[in-house]
């Protein structure tokens, strides 16, 4: 990823569930189980289609942990890519609309 | 003009009642000597005279094929569960809750049916399979589950005398009115044995570890739901069970306790349970 940049949503094929801080993900596509720690929901849980890596990463992340903004960007890009590989998350360089409800 | 010939007693029915869970399937075969085969290989959970809501009609024939420990391919298609090994082809409608299976005259293909039926069964009602070997001490039942070579036969093999044996290899788990049941299965590992054909309440779950020493330790329930999710026999992933499955796993470490028991193998670890 050359730019934070980038806009978050979240697969519709997957199930989730939130126990204590972490999330855990199973995509409905190939069955895998993620588990994700407080840094990781608080980034799944801002993928909104609206908001940008960016603006997540400042307010989610450094703001709530104790991480410099570079050192989160990192992990975050290494985070997101790991999703995006399985189908959990998809991004886009330009905010995606909401859905609306049926 | 069309011949019709009857030969006493070529169709005659030799159904077998099987019920695993609490959950009786009629096999229906019109050849007698797998009747016999099925009433050797299921022993104790072959109900004799028994009404069940739930059928199997199984038609034998020659596999093309025969290789019980491959993967069978399961799907959905015109709302028909459809099951598919180089030893069986199956299908299974769960709304007529009827199926048939065409394979040769051995075990190991109408178990691994049974099992796969069974599955889809317990999904939408919270329960499932789980690879786990399970006991009953005490009226509670305790489940010990991991993978291949996690130890789950050595755990059944150490079981001291007050201990009833569920099963060595896949353990039956049913939600009944909220509270979660383990089940005796004729599905046995390398024990070889069927397990009692007997139900109790979960008391507890023990995810097993081999360890120089024998130790209880509480899981994080995240880490549980996704180690248990590893265990669970799954055939089907059609997002729908999926979905269902991964519900009922959360659903089951919110209600019964989970515990990683690292272990020593010898009998000194079954004084920790029960």
């Amino acid at each position: 990823m050359a730019s934070t940049e980038m806009y978050l949503t979240q697969s519709a094929d997957i199930a989730s569930r939130t126990l204590g801080d972490d999330t855990l993900i199973m995509s409905t596509l190939d069955s895998t189980v993620f588990v994700l720690n407080s840094v990781g929901t608080a980034i799944w849980n801002a993928a909104d289609g609206a908001t940008p890596l960016s603006r997540i990463i400042h307010e989610r992340v450094c703001s709530e942990f104790d991480v410099t903004d570079e050192q989160a960007t990192a992990d975050a890009t290494e985070f997101v890519d790991e999703l995006v590989k399985h189908g959990i998350l998809s991004i886009s360089d330009t905010p995606v609309p909401q859905q609306e409800a049926p | 003009m069309a011949l019709s010939m009857d030969i006493p007693g070529a169709n005659k029915s030799h159904d077998v009642v099987i019920e695993i869970g609490g959950l009786p399937i009629e096999v229906q075969t019109t050849d007698a000597e797998f009747e016999r085969l099925l009433k050797v290989r299921y022993g104790d959970y072959v109900r004799p005279g028994a009404a069940s809501q739930f059928s199997l009609r199984v038609q034998l024939t020659t596999p093309e094929t025969f290789d019980p420990d491959a993967d069978a391919e399961v799907w959905l298609e015109d709302r028909e569960w459809r099951m598919e090994r180089g030893d069986f082809r199956a299908r299974w409608n769960p709304a007529e809750r009827q199926g048939q299976v065409l394979q040769s005259a051995n075990p190991y293909s109408i178990d691994s049916v049974l099992r796969i039926v069974h599955t889809l069964m317990l999904a939408p009602e919270g329960g499932f399979l789980v690879h786990a070997s399970s006991a009953v001490r005490n009226g509670k039942a305790f489940l010990f589950s991991g993978v291949s070579e996690a130890g789950k036969t050595t755990m059944a093999r150490l079981a001291p005398a007050d201990v009833a044996l569920l099963t060595d290899e896949a353990s039956y788990v049913r939600k009944v009115d909220g509270s979660y049941f383990a089940y005796g299965t004729p599905f046995a590992g390398e024990f070889g044995e069927p397990g009692k054909n007997i139900s109790a309440p979960i008391a507890a779950l023990y995810l097993l570890k081999k360890a120089p020493e024998n130790r209880i330790d509480e899981m994080d329930p995240a880490v549980a739901v996704e180690r248990l999710l590893r265990n669970i026999l799954f055939f089907a992933h059609q997002a729908e069970i999926v979905r269902q499955v991964f519900e009922s796993a959360c659903a089951f470490v919110a209600a019964v306790p989970v515990f990683q028991l690292s272990f020593f193998p010898d009998q000194r670890v079954w004084e920790l349970i029960g």
